[in-house]
């Protein structure tokens, strides 16, 4: 990691970040943002949209939180930004070409939209794809399910293969984010909150292990788990397939921008979406509080491959770049579940023979009796867990007044069943089909314990 | 002696051994079962604890029985006593506290697991060592108790907060802040703080040094070394396992798609290969076009009549068969033991074990 980047030295990689937050969303004539509300000229953004020969249809649909909608099944989940940076764009090698390390990343504004959200669904691709629900006993489960929803419902061309169909959704969506945004927010701006997120310099280029230490502040770095394991288990960087990257440093802030997106998901509770990356909680919290009650030296990205040789030389590099950092302890994130826990100890056992402490962050397994060993994976040095939640824990969601997309394939998604529609219209569901459920970057409050 | 009649708001039946059952010591540990109308021993002290938390309980009768009569007739002792106990229409039954007394605990153990599925909600205290704990942990409310009946009182206390709970209807979701051993069951619930927060707290704790709790105890994972390779397999008896679900068309034993409650086994003999026809896969944890096409491809007799031919050993007549989808390690491990004890006996010298 010997690339040069502008940066390196005493002047940290700065963001501003602005937040507008939208109140209500509402069909209209020209897109904006007016008195707190998202005005959306449906016919604009439809024909946006299907310019792209590979898609039939876009029906749009609005879902507000507390109302009795369902929303089935969802692919991604997307927050409107907009980079005031110029050169910089958002999603970055997704929507245009970039290279993160030629030039590096510059400083300057980025403006989002909070309280609301892009969402696709359509017709399924593979079946494991999940719902929100926007009220009763669900709700508590999703963040998701607290935002106004923008909904796009996606029909592709008849005969088309499934790579091209998810890959075709991808991009529906952050082309309507990116066009929510230019159209709402590209002017002056009135009101909304500030904050300013500075980035830790890397200590490779400040000096030895020695000088990287503030007033003897605790030094924290951030492993960041991809899933990367094929169709419906991906994530890109900079539009670059994680499968085929190889463990990295990143700037922090990058996130924001939507350097890391989804690959659409697969287990729904636990699969990052793409608005999950772009608040990636744990970045956030470790950059806000960073230089006041830690020191937090950086963030390195990794994948969570097939075979077992990517699954060691990943892990060997992680635990490389993160033992560069000088990190006292390290957070490490886990994304999916089953044999990322294999990577999961990997990485953990390979930073703490480092000497470096870790804490991770998984979901369980435990099976719908909570019975069952909760990780597929083990080692005595993971002894510091937080987890968030046995995702096999049935819930029984009721029937929900308004279907948005096709809750038809609710028996086929991942913790669903043949058996799971009840007589009474509700449904009786593993916590795995609701997105973002168990999420692993630490988003929700559920956990799970030994009775 | 059945009479449900109500002097007061909740009726509690409450087993002891002969010790507390004022027959005798260890010379008595051979008493057969009795029952004697209302409190008798602890239950005096459990009766008063409760009516001074403004419970307002009885205990119609205490039943009584020697340890080792029960441990020698465990079921016939149960086959009597709970249409005995039932007939009191108990709505709390109290055994015990059995500190560390091993008979007196699995005891103990035993007459409130059997009660639970009956509706009768059962509970009893120990010493946690006390052998009685782990069979009976996940089915039954364990208060934790001293190891000695010094702690008579400190243990009543416990039973007595648990059981008012249980009595007013409440549940009990976590049975480890009633002061009960956990269930060893995982729980979801809601912390006040979402994960991001928790797991920066425990890294600084951990770096500090500062005592931390996981909230996910990784499991004592039962590694087997694997076994030298048999250089000469002449003359040895083979047999094939798989927990990959191949099993005769129509699943004959019912084993689950997912989850398995139970293996199965078939037979072998006269086999030559396994086709569409005959097997076919019950796991529903992966894609078993394949497997359905060719069940070989999982359970490789095919290969095993060509490798018998070839290297002289003898196939074990019978095959075993479970499914490994999301089925608990508890059920595994007790799916293992039997088909171990089976394939000893009937002198198999190793298997293959073939997995998806």
């Amino acid at each position: 990691m010997s690339y040069a980047r502008p940066h390196a030295g005493v002047h940290p990689v700065t963001h501003h970040w602005r937040k507008i937050t939208v109140r209500d969303l509402e069909f209209s004539s020209a897109t904006r943002v007016e008195n707190g509300k998202l005005l959306i000229d449906k016919g604009e953004l439809t024909a946006l949209l299907r310019s792209d020969p590979n898609i039939k249809d876009v029906k749009l649909a609005i879902a507000r939180p507390g109302e009795s909608v369902r929303i089935i099944p969802v692919k991604d989940v997307i927050e409107p930004r907009l980079s005031r940076i110029p050169d910089y764009p958002i999603f970055p090698g997704v929507l245009s070409a970039w290279d993160p390390d030629a030039g590096g990343i510059l400083s300057g504004e980025i403006v989002s939209l909070c309280g609301m959200v892009v969402t696709t669904v359509g017709s399924i691709v593979g079946f494991q794809e999940g719902l929100i629900d926007m009220s009763g006993p669900g709700a508590r489960y999703s963040l998701f399910s607290g935002k106004h929803h923008l909904v796009l419902d996606i029909s592709v061309k008849e005969g088309m293969e499934r790579h091209e169909h998810e890959k075709t959704v991808r991009l529906a969506g952050f082309k309507a984010s990116d066009y929510i945004a230019r159209s709402s927010l590209d002017g002056p701006l009135s009101g909304g909150s500030r904050e300013t997120l500075i980035n830790p310099i890397d200590p490779g280029f400040h000096g030895s292990e020695k000088s990287a230490g503030r007033k003897g502040k605790p030094k924290i770095a951030y492993l960041y788990m991809l899933q990367s394991q094929g169709l419906l288990h991906d994530t890109y960087y900079c539009g670059v397939d994680v499968k085929k990257m190889l463990p990295r440093r990143i700037v922090p802030t990058e996130v924001l921008f939507g350097a890391i997106v989804s690959g659409n998901c697969v287990s729904a509770c636990d699969k990052n979406t793409t608005y999950h990356h772009q608040n990636n909680p744990i970045l956030l919290e470790l950059l806000r509080r960073h230089g006041t009650d830690w020191d937090f030296v950086g963030c390195v990205i990794t994948n969570e491959n097939v075979t077992l040789g990517d699954k060691q030389q990943s892990s060997t590099l992680a635990a490389e770049l993160i033992a560069s950092l000088f990190p006292d302890g390290v957070i490490v994130s886990k994304e999916g579940f089953g044999n990322p826990d294999a990577d999961l100890m990997m990485n953990c056992s390979k930073i703490e023979a480092q000497g470096i402490k870790t804490v991770l962050l998984t979901d369980e397994f435990a099976g719908q009796a909570g019975a069952s060993q909760s990780l597929v994976d083990g080692h005595p040095k993971a002894d510091a867990i937080v987890s968030t939640g046995n995702a096999n824990e049935v819930i029984v969601l009721p029937p929900m007044e308004k279907v948005i997309g096709d809750d038809r394939v609710i028996t086929e998604l991942a913790g669903g069943s043949s058996k799971c529609r009840l007589p009474d219209g509700s449904v009786a569901i593993e916590l795995q089909a609701l997105i973002g459920s168990t999420n692993q970057l630490g988003f929700e409050r559920m956990s799970s314990r030994f009775k | 002696m059945g009479d449900a009649s109500r002097n007061r708001e909740y009726r509690i039946v409450h087993y002891v051994n002969q010790f507390f059952g004022g027959v005798g010591g260890e010379e008595k540990a051979n008493c057969e079962p009795f029952t004697i109308q209302g409190p008798q021993g602890p239950g005096r002290l459990l009766e008063k604890l409760f009516r001074e938390e403004k419970a307002d309980v009885e205990i119609v009768a205490t039943v009584v029985c020697g340890d080792s009569y029960f441990a020698e007739n465990q079921e016939n002792v149960l086959r009597e006593l709970i249409p005995v106990i039932r007939e009191y229409h108990p709505d709390l039954v109290v055994a015990g506290p059995a500190f560390n007394a091993g008979r007196y605990g699995m005891a103990c153990g035993a007459i409130c697991s059997s009660l639970q599925p009956l509706g009768i909600p059962a509970i009893t205290a120990m010493y946690k060592e006390n052998p009685g704990l782990d069979p009976y942990r996940k089915t039954v409310l364990i208060v934790e108790s001293a190891n000695i009946v010094s702690g008579m009182e400190e243990a009543i206390r416990k039973m007595v907060r648990l059981g008012i709970k249980i009595l007013r209807g409440e549940e009990i979701e976590f049975p480890k802040a009633e002061g009960c051993f956990e269930q060893g069951i995982r729980k979801n619930y809601f912390h006040a703080e979402p994960a991001v927060g928790r797991a920066i707290a425990m890294l600084l704790r951990k770096i500090n040094g500062d005592p931390f709790e996981t909230e996910y105890p990784i499991p004592f994972f039962d590694r087997v070394d694997p076994q030298p390779a048999i250089a000469d397999l002449k003359g040895i008896t083979v047999a094939l396992v798989t927990s990959g679900g191949i099993v005769p068309t129509g699943n004959p034993d019912h084993i689950e798609s997912s989850s398995a409650s139970k293996y199965g086994k078939y037979p072998l003999e006269g086999l030559e290969t396994l086709n569409s026809r005959t097997h076919q896969s019950a796991h529903g944890g992966y894609d078993n076009t394949y497997a359905n096409d060719d069940p070989n491809r999982v359970l490789p007799i095919d290969m095993m009549r060509e490798l018998e031919k070839e290297l002289g050993f003898k196939p074990h007549p019978w095959y075993y068969a479970t499914v490994g989808n999301g089925t608990s390690v508890d059920n595994a491990q007790k799916f293992a033991k039997e088909i171990a004890v089976e394939m000893i006996r009937d002198g198999v010298q190793a298997v293959i074990l073939t997995s998806t």
